[in-house]
């Protein structure tokens, strides 16, 4: 008697725990449902109310443009190409030169902010020329590179390269000065030799903040590559949006910011995978789905 | 003076002889503070630890405890006086040194046994045996199931474990603890004790135990040193004689052991006083 009635309670316990598990899941289910939901009816609002505003003359689609007028600009870039040539050729020009400058700066950047972190004597020295470097206006540099360094290439890959450098150096720089003592001693006294302490106790724990700065870094290294553009270019989105603005062409300036932006989005994507790939060893943050 | 009894034998400071593991002979260490000052961290100190011996040192926050062992391993060196490890003076970190940090000094983007591969990786191993070695040491502190965790995904006492494991795949001779155990809850705390004596037993090794913690002192070690309030030198030192193998769940109710420990509470609570008295004076 007693036996089956305590096994009819585990039943009745085990489906009651289900019932609960499912609730729950529903729940979680719906609530990301709604976030979603959110952010596209924010989206179709802002939209609708810029593009009716434009319709109806509250907004001067002249100066302010309009979605459909953008959407129109993009779509003929597509198909028909732009003033300089195709659109994907700006497109890679720009990226090329971002990339470059972006690479050229994080390893510039981690290196310097690895030896000068190591070395006392040197950061003492170097830290106050490296202020002043940092409060320079470095975009003003654009101008000295395009006059030294001509209208291709390089003169953009070397403005994203300052732009770069000195956010990823500042990061690695505060990364190693940050990582543990205790850590440190440990590993000298299990029998690391200096260099093996950089390589295995340093780098790894100066990793985060420079995996933080290279999001921050890739932006600047963008803003770098198109401002250079801006200046002088023979190709590129900076141009693009240079030859726009010189013929009061709202639509085209509004048009190449947003495949700006998708551009840094989808590079944001990558390096937040490739992050996730580093640091596998970090507890799972709180993510933002709320799932 | 009826407390103090033969399991308490209170020791005469000498100077240490010629074969001891650790030998630190009259030592004072001064430190220039950031700000110019001269500080005397410890002072007139003298130390013996015999191979095979188990000492604590204990002695009110902030008197230099820890500071004897950055002695011992050469991070710090001595402004008069000298440290002799195995005979021979200290000048560079030895190799025959073990050491469990307090605080969890552990590579969090290590694997379990990546990280207790480090020590022999460090010193040259090939690669495979090190992980031999490590996987060896890892289901020797029972954490057999966990070599592929990442320390976060671990409780505080298993990586205590960890620690340990880490520590004494190195096989040291000299094993120099830092209040290892302080921030573990009391029943992971008198596991890890069991634990430590266990591998304590099997390796033979030296050992420097600090701690603030009189009864934990008194139940491990062979020989307890206590110091005055800062700057740190040897108010006494007392030679513990309960038997081995110890119990740590028991024998904190053993009478011997409690006889002992007030006579040395007895002993430490005036520096403790003087060492809180002076750290709300100074605002510490």
């Amino acid at each position: 008697m007693t036996a089956i009635s305590s096994t009819d309670r585990a039943t009745a316990r085990e489906a009651s725990i289900a019932v609960a598990e499912a609730r729950a899941r529903a729940r979680l289910r719906r609530r990301y449902a709604l976030v979603i939901g959110l952010r596209l009816a924010i989206l179709i609002v802002f939209l609708g109310l810029w593009e009716l505003g434009a319709d109806y003359n509250f907004i001067d689609p002249f100066f302010f443009s309009s979605p459909s007028g953008i959407w129109q600009q993009i779509w003929s870039w597509v198909t028909e190409g732009t003033s300089q040539g195709p659109l994907w050729l700006q497109m890679y020009v720009t990226l090329e030169e971002t990339f470059l400058g972006f690479v050229i700066g994080a390893l510039g950047g981690i290196a310097a902010g690895i030896i000068l972190g190591r070395n006392r004597l040197l950061a003492d020295v170097f830290s106050i020329y490296i202020k002043i470097a940092n409060s320079v206006p470095r975009v003003v540099l654009g101008s000295v590179f395009i006059i030294a360094l001509g209208l291709g290439m390089a003169s953009k890959v070397a403005l994203a390269v300052v732009m770069v450098f000195f956010v990823v150096f500042a990061n690695a720089f505060q990364g190693v000065r940050e990582a543990d003592r205790a850590m440190i001693a440990n590993a000298r006294i299990l029998g690391a030799s200096p260099w093996q302490i950089t390589t295995t106790v340093i780098i790894p724990s100066a990793m985060s903040w420079i995996l933080a700065s290279l999001h921050v870094s890739f932006g600047f290294a963008l803003v770098g590559a198109v401002v250079g553009e801006f200046l002088g270019a023979k190709q590129g989105m900076g141009l693009l949006i240079s030859t726009a603005q010189g013929a009061f062409n709202a639509n085209g300036v509004f048009a190449a910011m947003i495949i700006l932006a998708v551009m840094a989005l989808v590079v944001e994507f990558i390096i937040t995978r490739f992050e996730n790939y580093v640091v596998k060893w970090r507890p799972a943050p709180f993510n933002e789905q709320g799932a | 003076m009826q407390l103090q009894s033969m399991a308490a034998e209170k020791l005469s400071p000498a100077a240490p002889p010629a074969d001891a593991a650790i030998a630190i002979d009259d030592v004072t260490l001064r430190f220039v503070t950031p700000d110019g000052h001269m500080m005397t961290a410890i002072r007139d100190f003298t130390m013996t630890v015999a191979r095979g011996e188990f000492a604590c040192v204990v002695g009110p926050t902030g008197c230099g405890k820890s500071t004897t062992l950055n002695l011992v391993t050469g991070l710090l060196r001595p402004t008069t006086g000298n440290v002799r490890v195995m005979g021979n003076p200290v000048t560079d970190i030895s190799r025959d040194i073990g050491f469990v940090f307090q605080a969890d000094a552990l590579f969090p983007w290590r694997s379990v046994i990546d990280n207790v591969a480090a020590g022999p990786l460090y010193r040259g191993t090939p690669k495979a045996e090190a992980l031999e070695r490590a996987r060896d040491w890892i289901a020797r502190v029972g954490l057999a199931r966990f070599e592929k965790h990442y320390p976060h995904q671990l409780s505080g006492g298993m990586r205590k474990r960890v620690a340990l494991a880490q520590t004494f795949i190195n096989q040291p001779k000299i094993l120099l603890m830092d209040e290892p155990f302080s921030a573990l809850d009391m029943q992971t705390r008198t596991a890890m004790q069991d634990e430590l004596l266990g591998l304590w037993s099997e390796q033979k090794s030296s050992v420097v135990f600090v701690t603030h913690d009189l009864e934990e002192a008194v139940a491990l070690a062979d020989k307890v040193y206590v110091l005055t309030a800062g700057p740190g030198t040897v108010k006494s030192v007392y030679r513990i004689d309960l038997p081995r193998p110890r119990v740590m769940a028991d024998i904190r109710y053993d009478p011997k052991f409690i006889e002992i420990a007030k006579v040395i509470w007895n002993d430490l609570r005036e520096e403790v006083q003087l060492g809180q008295s002076r750290g709300l004076q100074t605002g510490h």
